[in-house]
């Protein structure tokens, strides 16, 4: 493992609209690493990775991110993307009017700083989409527009494959999909796993960590990580439910 | 090898370093008229043209009528109190001669026009050109297979000397000079524009090119477009627009004319980008025979005030109409745009479609009328206005005018005004997308069902337009 992390986070405490959602977190992701959050509905995740991407609305109010040693917070969302962050989102986002093949084509050019050649950038993205299942006549339909549940997830992970982010946070890229598509996904995410970049999947499902296993497993919590384990910790929630990990921390007394 | 690519990807493979407005090298006019509006200066308009002696009575006519018409007092009375007649030159000849041939086109000239794309537009598939410099057509050619279809398309000076008879007929029939105080105006010292005529059944297969453009300042630019469709025939006509960016004032008052009987279809495509100091009046309008079909693609972008309002007298049963436009107003600008559909007869339908954007302070309007006459039953009319606001001082208005005296009609209106979202914005910006990128982005995406209408190069020239109204560095 390198001595600088990707992602060091520091006792972070975020606000929405005046409310405190995160309220401490701390997580340290190394190259190479594949961690899982995993967490009740509304404990906290989404609003972890947004505000890794510098959505406006989500305020720092306390603590520190460092990527790759650089002070993430310093960053606006279009520079951390540039240097290697990404978000695959949640609820991806329709922008009506711009044909994906454009998008796509932009956002390449934006991450890469350079200008690939058309045809050049044409070869690249059907491969991408032949090993994603990604039909041609997504190119010319406009970005997230009525798509599916799952043909939004898909897009998500095409994107993810050309733009090769360094540390990607995937928010229940996972959720929506059918179980071909699933296993599709996960292959993708695989692929892309390296010894220089990190992966943070945030996730409800134990089906989605059989494929891409977690080195590192997480618990939120009301706003904080409150377990962390190795990829038996995933199996132990999906069998015994967050309220054995509530159990347990009441029990220690470690949490509030 | 460009043929393999698609729209979308020739589209979007725009070079950054494209740069808008220029002057002349040199100031090179063959005549000048002095500024302001007499009797004494229409007489001379009309005499240097060797005009008719009808023609240069209609021109004094309608001057007494414009110096008689109050100003409208809608739209922006404000700004149009502003228009200071007396200090403008009404007419403007570049050069003696007019230039059948590229080689032909003085120098000057031709390096404006290569600062416009026009001679490789038209090695490429130009029907023909008639590019407006000033006040009068210097530059004209018509394909062959044109001719031999016997389209006419010439400036409406020569269209006025050669085919006189047609052109008395219809002049002024859709637009009287006393339409309004500009319609009056224009008819009193027009100059230029074109004329285009298509035999009966004839189709025009490739689209008619002008390319108009001010380059003088504080000089009117009064062009006079007539487009006669015959039965059966189908046009499509274009116009672009561009003007550099002067200190004072210009006015643009255009008239443009056209007919389309039984059965023909005229599609009439601009797109403007006047420099942010032109007024620009237009009058623009048609009629719609049994079973014709017209459409107006209107693009206005630039001007300070720009008042215009396609429309479309639906004269004969199952003619159909539609208006697509598009608007942009930045700081100082006022585009107040709409369209009319004047439904006369039974069973015709129209579409409108208006989309704007308003950015720094920048005001746009629909101004709308659908009209139905009574016995003008199974009538089907559709409005849709959707305005897009950048920022907060912006501002959108809808004025839209229903009168339907018939009860046997289906119409549909709906209006929306949102504001660019921040998710869309964050969106874009997580993929490394710049704040101006990701807006240029969303605001290409909110004009894409304009300009996916428009030739491909006019598509190229309009998204880059509006990328350079979005970066505020027009000029
Ligand atoms: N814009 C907002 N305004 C108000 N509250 C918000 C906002 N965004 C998030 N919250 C609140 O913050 C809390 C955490 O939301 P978040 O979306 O981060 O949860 P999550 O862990 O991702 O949940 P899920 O598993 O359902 O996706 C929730 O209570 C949510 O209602
Ligand atoms: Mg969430």
């Amino acid at each position: 493992m390198s001595a600088t992390p990707i992602l060091e986070i520091k006792d972070l405490h975020v606000e929405v609209e005046g409310k405190e959602i995160l309220k401490g977190v701390n997580l340290v992701v190394n190259a190479g690493e594949v961690h899982a959050l995993m967490g009740r509905n509304g404990s906290g995740k989404s609003t972890l990775s947004y505000t890794l991407m510098g959505h406006p609305r989500y305020v720092v109010t306390k603590g520190s991110v460092k990527y790759r040693g650089e002070d993430l917070l310093a960053l606006s969302t279009d520079e951390r993307a540039r240097k290697g962050m990404y978000l695959a989102f949640q609820y991806p986002v329709a922008i009506p009017g711009v044909s994906v093949s454009n998008f796509l084509r932009s956002t390449v050019k934006a991450r890469r700083a350079v200008d690939i050649p058309v045809k050049e950038f044409r070869k690249e993205l059907k491969e991408a989409m032949a090993k994603l299942g990604v039909k041609d006549e997504f190119l010319s339909r406009y970005v997230n527009d009525g798509f599916s549940g799952g043909e939004k997830k898909r897009l998500e992970i095409l994107q993810m494959a050309l733009l090769k982010p360094e540390m990607a946070l995937l928010d229940e890229t996972d959720s929506g999909l059918d179980i071909d598509a699933l296993r599709t996904v996960a292959e993708g995410i695989n692929a892309l796993a390296n010894k220089d970049n990190a992966l943070l999947l945030i996730t409800h499902y134990q089906r989605m960590l059989d494929y891409v296993s977690p080195g590192f497993v997480h618990v939120m919590q009301a706003g904080q990580i409150v377990k962390s384990g190795g990829s038996e910790l995933a199996k132990e929630l999906e069998a015994q439910g967050y309220d054995w990990v509530t159990k347990e921390l009441a029990s220690s007394g470690s949490s509030k | 090898m460009v043929a393999e690519l698609t729209r979308d990807e020739m589209l979007h493979n725009v070079k950054a370093d494209y740069k808008y407005g220029f002057h002349m090298g040199e100031e090179d006019y063959a005549f000048k008229s002095g500024k302001g509006l007499t009797r004494e200066i229409v007489t001379q308009i009309s005499k240097m043209k060797n005009e008719p002696e009808w023609m240069l009575k209609y021109r004094l006519k309608a001057l007494e009528i414009f110096l008689k018409k109050p100003m409208p007092t809608w739209g922006n009375s404000q700004m149009l109190g502003d228009i200071d007649f007396e200090n403008i030159h009404y007419f403007v000849r570049a050069t003696e001669k007019q230039g059948r041939d590229w080689e032909d086109v003085p120098e000057g000239i031709k390096k404006t026009f290569d600062r416009l794309g026009i001679p490789e537009a038209e090695r490429k598939f130009l029907a023909g050109v008639t590019a407006q410099y000033e006040s009068e057509v210097v530059y004209h050619s018509i394909r062959e297979d044109l001719e031999k279809q016997g389209v006419v398309f010439l400036d409406m000076d020569s269209g006025l000397r050669e085919h006189e008879e047609i052109v008395r007929k219809h002049f002024g029939t859709v637009i009287p000079a006393a339409d309004n105080k500009f319609s009056a105006l224009n008819s009193a010292v027009w100059s230029g524009g074109s004329f285009v005529w298509v035999p009966e059944g004839v189709k025009v297969e490739i689209p008619l090119q002008a390319y108009f453009r001010i380059n003088t300042e504080n000089m009117g630019q009064f062009e006079r477009t007539l487009i006669i469709a015959e039965p059966g025939s189908y046009v499509h006509y274009i116009e672009g627009c561009t003007a550099p960016t002067y200190s004072s004032d210009s006015l643009h008052s255009a008239v443009v004319e056209l007919i389309a009987k039984p059965g023909a279809h005229i599609r009439y495509t601009t797109i403007q980008n006047w420099s942010n100091n032109v007024y620009n009046l237009v009058t623009k309008r048609a009629v719609a025979e049994a079973g014709a079909k017209v459409e107006w693609v209107d693009g206005n972008l630039g001007s300070k005030l720009t008042m215009k309002y396609p429309s479309i007298y639906l004269m004969g049963p199952k003619a159909h109409g539609e208006v697509l436009s598009i608007a942009f107003a930045g700081e100082g600008q006022h585009q107040d745009a709409g369209a009319k559909m004047v439904h006369f007869a039974p069973d015709t339908s129209s579409i409108i479609v208006s989309k704007s954007i308003s950015k720094d302070g920048g005001r746009t309007s629909y101004r709308g009328l659908v009209k139905v006459y009574p016995g003008a039953d199974n009538v089907k009319s559709s409005v849709k206005c959707d305005a897009l606001l950048m920022d907060e001082e912006s501002r959108s208005d809808t004025y839209p005018t229903m009168e339907i005296d018939e009860k046997d009609v289906t119409i549909e209106h709906e209006a929306s005004v949102s504001k660019v979202g921040e998710d869309q914005l964050f969106y874009l910006m997580s993929r490394g997308l710049t704040q101006d990128e990701a807006t240029t982005m969303i605001v290409n995406g909110f004009f894409e069902p304009f300009t996916k209408e428009l030739p491909l190069e006019y598509a190229v020239e309009l998204n880059r337009l509006i990328a350079l109204n979005m970066e505020g560095s027009v000029g």
